[in-house]
């Protein structure tokens, strides 16, 4: 009846994660109470839950990476706390069993269920107002994105508190997560977990592009483009192109796992190095897929913040699209160690390096957009000077690690842990937590704190140095990665001063945190009432704050790049037009949360092996989806005088601030 | 620059604002395209395992022994007829005939049963002779990648039959021709992917 | 609006570096203290790329911190709020860093080349033959041509060229001895090699590079690069062993075990170690793997 689950799968021998639990389900239950003492879940369905508009899912999408943030944060404190203990023989306060699946929850999280919805959750806000859309082409596929998203998520999470996670590292390479090595749940959470998700994103991938080439405003070539639409169409080009690889390879580990196939076995002919080329030929476009968007709103913002063009933009368009290419030739560099021979790993070296050169223009073109203009320091812009710096440095130790001579020896070592959190804090958290500042109040209608932000700016930035500078010294020292305990006194000094690091990292999120908090109090005093609170330049700011339901009024027309800011030089960027005419919007549906929670509960029976629970479950999804296109009643029409009466108020503010 | 954004503000001034710029049912099948690269990525990546895995039988059947071509010449020509039978549909619906749309998508979907029954057939066939999935790797990656087409061309059957209750309650509407294009692009595709297999697993493993 | 104190910056980062520098150079660091000719190609490799890409890295930090200084709305410095095209600019931004990607890409094909693995390092001396085998969760050494094995304790002589011959009796491993340069993977079913080569005596750290499961940590082992002489000994205090490596030995071997300690077989069944390779290409029975837990 239960396959494999029985009360033993509880960990209620283990304090700390009983600890975790208990605090996670007391904030949850004050959450709970909290919505019914407001009577607020009626709105929560209504506006939230059932919603199909791209803002309030990029909302939720954020929400969803803040709260995964937070988790795989922990871990990685846990971690570091751990290092720092377990010296010179100690065992420190976790065994291997639960460490190891730190780790590996560690970088599931914070790549699967922290960036990619942060990065999904931008792009949703942001790419349809920059081209001038009402919302995106599949509104009702978005939804299913979304809660498949969190489907994942709430699979990684059960796993905390039902049975047990990976404890492969993060992406699980045979044969370790094989049946015969890995014969717990775990590994299977783990498959569940972002096969679910995995679909979700590739559906995402396959909705942005379509809105991005089809659904731009008249006028908008593809080289009136704002940046950010750029590098998310990049982005999403390479999730369609990569994210089926790793359905597949996912698909091929379950095989051999469920059905006792030999994909990747160490014998029955099994090819284990195949697993490790199909997972980064996936792999290493994800991490242009992170960063890519990120790289977009840095041109955004320091063209806004420098009250300039952006430098160059015809260059960096190109060097984008290069990247994107790429990224496909070069995922051999995360395994030169293999054992190929200097003819393959030359090759890859130095197809791996070749991306330093784009990229390397991409700073030079921020940079020289800075030059001769008007810098603001603003929150947005002290990420993004923490950003030259940090992604500087960063690439260079990836330029080093490129060349295989030196990758012999640094492979697998804390120097490229340094390396790659370099780029990925230094590049996509710092561009990612920009983009929220930048845009938070086009979404909510009212700026953040400053203060707050520019104090958390500082204790990222020098909490990373402190973290990872150590971490690079400990690779030329020889300590590799995944290490619970260690004999060498050496590394002891340099990881406390990590975990002091991780501390200082600890007190920037802090003050996020807080800065959404202090900034909702405050509300009122840093109210945008235009609807452009930072002199912006793209067609998002033409629009009031918090954006309307059906975004645009009136689709706008593009003449140039910089479209709004170009209406502003003509003066026509207030001008009220003569008639509002009725405005087709798609109607909300809880097709999309439904088929996400049934998704979670087929992906449970599947780990616990409760196959009717499965079958289930799939027929529920069936069902569901067939319910769904049966149904004709899926749009409706916003009355022209309706529309007529928001926009009023609009113009009624602005003339009041005029 | 001007000429452009002149042209650009008359095509605004006369379209109905909820039409402007895009229509649905192209964006839809647009999107669909989009959705079959993406199904292409995933074929090429189980093409890519069956070809690293091809020759490693463990001591087990090798493909030479296992593959019948007649029979799978058969399949291919169940199939192809299926093919045939959604393009007659399309022709059809086209045409604005229901009662021919439905008769060609109901042949189109009988074919690709009569395909999918032929298919497990053969497997059956292969693990009662002790070529499971499980007996090398060679075979889990012909069982996986015959076995995805297969999956492909039942999700095919389950969407036609969906497609003629559709199409029988609601006649030939906006919606449901975008859903016949989408399906006959399906097909299609299915069909293409179908010749890769033969000609680089059965084919190829049988000479 | 607060002005920024950038040169705070600046001081707090080469504050940072120094101390990173100080860390690893004091500390008796493997990597920057190699013992052997491939650790010090490996050394300067990674010393030259590190000097050519300061040539983009430090104008780059200078740039930053300069633009951002100078720019700063309340200096009233010039303001070109539509120039964004610069073709002198664009030329030297591509080229400079395909100049030093070009040098970078001809050093790395040289030294890829020339640290290949694969390649017998030069030496008047014929190469000794190891044969190392990760199991759960520690290295197993056979010596074919002295007919030996250890556990977790490596050694050979100094100036010979050591040719390892690695593969795994259970998952993926990386055997890996940082101050004598380049690692390999260790898989089932599989031979890879690595030759090393060490030009001076100690003790040497040698471990596992690559996470293999819960008794990882423990996977460590003594490298002792000794003279002839001492390698001579070395060998006969292994032959004086009681214990002798043969299949049902190597059964109870392959069971997991964390922290395994030193153990030495005076003698090995000839081929045991071809023969395990063998077994995962070849059948289908795992059974006498033993590595199940």
């Amino acid at each position: 009846m239960f396959g494999k689950l029985s009360i033993e799968a509880i960990p209620y021998h283990e304090p700390i994660v009983m600890i975790a639990l208990g605090g996670a389900a007391l904030i949850g239950l004050a959450i709970a109470a909290a919505i019914t003492y407001y009577k607020k879940w009626g709105y929560l369905w209504k506006e939230w839950i059932t919603s199909v508009d791209h803002k309030r899912l990029g909302v939720m999408y954020i929400i969803v990476a803040i709260i995964m943030l937070l988790r795989g944060f922990s871990d990685a404190i846990m971690m570091r706390a751990q290092q720092a203990i377990a010296s010179g023989g100690a065992e420190g306060y976790l065994p291997p069993e639960h460490y190891d699946q730190i780790f590996t929850a560690h970088g599931v999280i914070m790549i699967f269920f922290m960036a990619m919805p942060f990065m999904v959750g931008l792009i949703n806000i942001v790419v349809p107002l920059q081209i001038g859309a009402r919302d995106v082409a599949f509104p009702f596929l978005n939804s299913l994105s979304f809660w498949l998203t969190v489907s994942g998520v709430i699979l990684v999470n059960v796993s905390l508190g039902v049975g047990e996670f990976a404890a492969t590292g993060w992406l699980a390479y045979p044969p370790l997560s094989d049946i015969q090595y890995s014969p717990g749940v775990g590994v299977d959470y783990w498959i569940w977990s972002l096969q679910i998700s995995g679909i979700g994103t590739l559906l995402t991938g396959v909705n942005f592009f379509v809105t991005i080439l089809k659904m731009r405003a008249p006028g908008m070539t593809m080289m009136k483009m704002p940046m950010f639409t750029w590098t998310s169409l990049c982005s999403v080009v390479l999730i369609i192109a990569a994210f089926p690889i790793l359905t597949v390879t996912i698909a091929l580990l379950t095989l051999d796992r469920y059905l006792g196939t030999h994909f990747f076995t160490n014998d029955m002919g099994g090819n284990q190095m195949m697993y490790v080329n199909l997972i980064w030929a996936w792999g290493h476009p994800e991490v242009y897929i992170l960063v890519l968007p990120a790289f977009g709103i840095f041109a955004e913002v320091v063209a806004t913040y420098c009250k300039k063009r952006l430098f160059g933009y015809t260059s960096m368009v190109y060097a984008t699209v290069a990247i994107t290419i790429l990224s496909f030739l070069v995922w051999l560099h995360h395994f030169f160690t293999m054992g190929a021979g200097a003819n393959v790993n030359s090759f890859f070296g130095i197809a791996t390096m070749i991306i330093a050169i784009p990229t390397g223009v991409k700073i030079f073109n921020w940079l020289f957009t800075m030059y001769e203009g008007r810098v603001q320091f603003t929150v947005p812009m002290a990420w993004t000077i923490g950003f030259l710096i940090t992604f500087t440095i960063g690439g260079m130790t990836g330029v080093l690690l490129a060349v295989p001579g030196a990758d012999y020896v640094l492979h697998n070592s804390l120097f490229l842990i340094a390396h790659f959190h370099n780029v990925i804090i230094g590049g996509v958290v710092f561009g990612y937590l920009a983009g929220f500042t930048y845009w938070f109040p086009k979404v909510f209608g009212f700026k953040l704190n400053e203060k707050l932000g520019k104090a958390s700016a500082w204790c990222w930035i020098v909490g990373f140095f402190v973290a990872f500078m150590p971490l690079y010294a400990l690779g030329f020292m020889g300590m590799t990665r995944r290490l619970n305990s260690y004999d060498n006194p050496d590394w002891h000094f340099p990881l406390i001063v990590a975990a002091v690091g991780a501390a200082i990292i600890a007190c920037g999120i802090a003050c996020q945190l807080l800065q959404v908090v202090v900034s909702i109090k405050d509300r009122h005093k840093n109210i945008d009432e235009t609807g452009d609170p930072w002199g912006g330049r793209t067609l998002e700011w033409s629009i009031p704050s918090p954006a309307p339901f059906y975004n645009f009024a009136h689709t706008p027309v593009v003449e140039e790049r910089d479209a709004f800011w170009h209406m502003k030089e003509k003066g026509i960027s207030e001008q009220k037009p003569a008639e509002y005419q009725d405005i087709h919007m798609p109607k909300n549906t809880s097709a999309g949360f439904f088929i996400g929670i049934i998704a979670a509960v087929f992906g449970f029976g599947l780990i616990w092996h409760m196959w009717w629970l499965a079958i289930a479950a799939g027929v529920g999804i069936f069902v569901t989806m067939v319910l769904r296109t049966f149904n004709d009643d899926i749009d409706y029409y916003v009355p022209a005088a309706e529309v007529e009466r928001i926009e009023s108020q609009r113009y009624q503010k602005l003339s009041n601030q005029a | 620059m001007s000429t452009q954004s002149m042209t650009n503000q008359d095509a605004h001034a006369h379209g109905h604002e909820h039409h402007e710029h895009h229509d649905p049912v192209a964006t839809k099948v647009f999107g669909f395209w989009i959705y079959i690269m993406s199904d292409c990525v995933l074929f090429a990546t189980i093409f890519a395992t069956y070809a690293v895995l091809a020759t490693n039988y463990a001591g087990g059947p090798t493909s030479h022994e296992l593959f019948e071509l007649p029979f799978v010449l058969v399949e291919t020509f169940v199939l192809l007829a299926s093919s045939f039978m959604i393009g007659l549909a399309t022709l059809a619906m086209n045409k604005g005939n229901k009662q021919g749309t439905m008769l060609w998508l109901a042949l189109t979907l009988v074919l690709g049963a009569v395909f999918v029954a032929l298919e497990i057939y053969e497997f059956h066939h292969f693990i009662s002779e002790g070529a499971g999935p499980q007996r090398s790797a060679f075979l889990s990656s012909f069982f996986t990648l015959v076995g995805t087409h297969g999956l492909h061309v039942t999700s095919g059957v389950i969407w036609a039959i969906i497609l003629l209750i559709q199409i029988a309650t609601k006649g030939l509407t906006d919606m449901n021709r975008s859903r016949l294009m989408c399906l006959s692009l399906f097909w299609h595709f299915l069909h293409i992917i179908w010749i890769c297999v033969f000609t680089i697993v059965y084919l190829v493993g049988a000479i | 609006m607060r002005k920024w104190n950038y040169p705070d910056i600046l001081k707090r980062m080469s504050l940072l570096a120094t101390v990173a520098l100080v860390l690893s150079g004091c500390t008796g660091s493997s990597l920057l203290d190699p013992k052997g000719p491939i650790g010090a190609e490996q050394k300067y490799l990674i010393m030259t790329s590190f000097y050519l890409m300061m040539i983009v890295v430090i104008p780059v930090i200078i740039m930053t911190i300069l633009f951002a200084w100078r720019y700063n709305y309340i200096k009233n410095a010039k303001y070109s709020p539509n120039w964004s095209h610069s073709n002198k600019i664009e030329v030297v931004v591509w080229a400079v860093p395909l100049a030093i990607i070009l040098i970078l890409s001809i050093l790395t094909w040289r030294s890829t080349h020339a640290l290949d693995p694969h390649r017998v390092p030069e030496s008047d001396r014929e190469p000794i033959v190891v044969q190392v085998m990760a199991m759960d969760w520690k290295w197993l050494f056979i010596y074919p041509e002295q007919g030996i094995a250890s556990v977790n304790e490596l050694a050979f002589p100094v100036d010979t060229p050591v040719e390892f011959r690695v593969t795994s009796n259970s998952v993926m491993n990386s055997f890996f001895i940082p101050q004598l340069g380049s690692q390999i993977y260790a898989m089932a079913g599989m031979e890879n090699t690595v030759h090393l080569l060490a030009t001076e005596e100690g003790t040497y750290r040698g471990m596992s590079a690559n996470y293999s499961g819960h008794g990882f940590s423990g996977m460590h082992f003594k490298a002792l690069a000794t003279s002839d002489e001492g390698f001579q000994q070395w060998v006969d205090s292994v032959r004086q062993s009681p214990e002798s490596l043969q299949q049902d030995s190597f059964n109870e071997l392959a069971k997991p075990s964390r922290n395994n300690p030193v153990e030495y077989y005076s003698t090995v069944t000839p081929g045991l170690y071809t023969d395990i390779v063998n077994s995962y290409i070849t059948s289908g029975d795992s059974s006498h793997h033993g590595a199940e837990e």
